[in-house]
């Protein structure tokens, strides 16, 4: 039921990287094999993990200072000319800030401008609201030409900081500061634009219940999908496991390519399973759900519920105490799974 | 590099036909601005026809072009003019201005016509795409050069100054700023909405080299923008000090002519104005 390509040991002691270190990694990659790549940031190089391409590669590193607005002008001139700028801030400073730039100067020109947006969701943390980027998703998703990535883990974190380079038009990808948990391996596919199925509970019995006969026959049949993005689809795997040992079947779609979206999956998914739950660490408003939602009331409507940021700003804690607080945990989760069951 | 006389003469005469676009197509769209485009064809003139600029508008994307960025997008008429004067496409075009399909924007939008280098238009962003450009240049150890037009009130943007820094403490030698020093913008004059002065002791302090030119001398414009290729140390803003409107005698440093096309009769009074030299010759036209 756990697809095969992931980690072994996903529920039993997974290893805690965070999705930052990814980025750095998939930047000294290209750097060793694209001489275009050239990288920015706004005085937050170490933070951002963009520090080691700062070392290795000083002659295409560009420190910008406290200037988020005029280090994405910077970036669309430096692709207009030919180099792939990965721009390396917090979100809530880039693109939060520098939107319109984004907006103008790189979106509507269509240039391979790469937007890494450090710091999302409530898990920064103690730096309280100001610092935790919940909006990103939304104002990067409504800006056409822009593709809007959101990995799972500093392993599919990489991949995509490499895939990303290799896009003609603009891209923007979030991650996360705390460490979370390595999901996937360098064997699990990623590809920008088609989501992955990470768990289907028909499928082979890994997870054996005591009353095994009336478990195996609620879940012949996935009841729900949920689809998540970022590191809290690890929330949605342990959920995932725990509804099932509950007699409750799901899939879990790893949906981290939120433009243009895997719509095929997405809709396939639903029609299997008739409810969706989506999961994210970012307002529910115009964020990942939104996007599915948009694709299901079009082509395939089901009931569904939304877990993510409600309508609100977050606050000083610890990221456990948030992600319990504001409903993104993994009991979250399954009250969600279970809600959208009752409207089927 | 000198202007012969004759040159300059036929310079001139060349800004004075770039401006008797800027009114046609105006007219054309019924929407746009006037002020600015008009007061700024001379320094379009020196950039583009006086041999500052390496730019060939047969082979309009060579990779050691010199670049040409316009911040303040709004003006963009005197640039697609110029561009149309250069032959980088056909003068009937113009009158697309501002229509549906047309590559003439509003506003500018990137690599939309040979020679447009830069999306433009909100206010502060272009100084910023020609540093990245300049950057890339260096980077590549490369010789052209990139010119940035800007407006005077857009120095109220912020990122102006985030650019200005920038390019001052990276010694961007191979970039030229050139400021439409026009002293209006949409609702007055900019020493009134907020001031700008003193605008060059601003970027000396930035680490910038200042020139000043009168922008109506378009031997002065050329002679600043060749200065500024010969200083290795920091780079150069040329402010131009022009009258906006310039050309038109009744929208000549009004303000009011900021935001708005001229309507058909005022277009037919300018146009006799600029075809006649201000009734100092007989046009056929009248």
């Amino acid at each position: 039921m756990l697809n095969k390509s992931l980690s072994l040991s996903l529920f039993s002691n997974p290893e805690l990287v965070a999705t930052r270190d990814g980025y750095g990694q998939g930047l000294l990659e290209l750097g060793e094999k694209d001489e275009r790549v050239v990288v920015l940031t706004g005085d937050l190089k170490e933070s951002t993990r963009a520090e080691g391409f700062f070392r290795k590669y000083p002659h295409r590193s560009i420190e910008c200072g406290v200037a988020e607005q005029n280090m994405a002008g910077i970036a669309a001139g430096l692709a207009a000319a030919g180099k792939i700028p990965f721009v390396s801030s917090y979100a809530v400073f880039s693109p939060g800030r520098s939107w319109d730039q984004v907006r103008v100067s790189v979106a509507y020109s269509n240039l391979p401008v790469k937007i890494a947006g450090a710091h999302t969701g409530v898990s920064v943390g103690p730096d309280g609201a100001t610092h935790q980027a919940l909006e990103d998703i939304t104002i990067m998703r409504v800006l056409p030409n822009m593709t809007v990535v959101v990995p799972c883990d500093a392993i599919e974190t990489r991949k995509a900081t490499v895939a990303l380079a290799s896009l003609t038009g603009p891209g923007y990808m979030r991650f996360a500061r705390e460490k979370t948990p390595i999901i996937t391996t360098a064997d699990t596919p990623f590809e920008i634009g088609r989501a992955e199925i990470f768990w289907d509970s028909t499928l082979n019995s890994k997870f054996k219940n005591q009353n095994s006969n009336q478990i195996q026959s609620s879940n012949s049949r996935n009841q729900v999908v949920i689809i998540g993005c970022g590191p809290l689809v690890y929330e949605s795997l342990i959920a995932a496991k725990e509804l099932h040992e509950e007699g409750i079947g799901t899939m879990v779609v790893n949906n981290h390519t939120v433009k243009p979206m895997d719509e095929k999956t997405i809709v396939d998914a639903a029609k299997r399973c008739g409810a969706v739950v989506t999961v994210e660490e970012h307002q529910v408003m115009g964020g990942m759900g939104s996007a599915v939602s948009e694709v299901l009331a079009k082509n395939f409507p089901v009931p569904m519920e939304f877990v993510g940021m409600p309508d609100s700003f977050g606050e000083s804690g610890e990221p456990k105490e948030l992600l319990e607080k504001y409903g993104m945990d993994v009991a979250s989760i399954k009250k969600a799974v279970k809600k959208v069951l009752s409207r089927k | 590099m000198s202007l012969t006389d004759e040159q300059v003469r036929n310079l001139e005469l060349k800004a004075i036909e770039i401006r008797k676009d800027i009114i046609k197509m105006l007219l054309s769209a019924g929407s746009g601005h006037s002020a600015g485009p008009l007061g700024m064809a001379d320094v379009f003139c020196a950039l583009y026809f006086s041999g500052v600029l390496n730019w060939d508008p047969v082979d309009p994307w060579k990779p050691d072009r010199d670049r040409v960025i316009l911040s303040n997008g709004h003006i963009c008429p005197v640039w697609y003019a110029t561009l149309a004067h250069t032959g980088a496409f056909s003068h009937r075009e113009l009158l697309t201005l501002r229509k549906l399909g047309s590559p003439l924007q509003g506003h500018p939008h990137y690599r939309e016509l040979p020679g447009v280098e830069n999306t433009g238009g909100p206010l502060g962003q272009g100084l910023s795409q020609a540093v990245g450009q300049a950057l890339a240049a260096r980077m590549d150890e490369a010789r052209w050069r990139v010119y940035c037009l800007m407006s005077d009130a857009e120095e109220q943007e912020g990122q102006t100054w985030e650019a200005v820094m920038f390019a001052g403490n990276n010694n961007l030698f191979n970039l030229t700023a050139i400021v439409d020093r026009n002293n209006i913008q949409i609702d007055g004059y900019t020493e009134e909405v907020m001031p700008l002065e003193p605008l060059a002791d601003k970027w000396r302090a930035f680490n910038w080299t200042v020139l000043e030119a009168d922008g109506h001398n378009i031997r002065e414009v050329a002679e600043a923008l060749e200065k500024a290729k010969t200083i290795r140390e920091n780079p150069t803003v040329v402010i131009a000090h022009t009258i906006p409107g310039k050309g038109v005698e009744f929208m000549e440093g009004d303000f009011a002519w900021h935001g708005k096309p001229p309507k058909p009769e005022e277009g037919a009074k300018a146009l006799k104005q600029l075809r006649t030299l201000w009734g100092n010759i007989k046009s056929e036209h009248e």
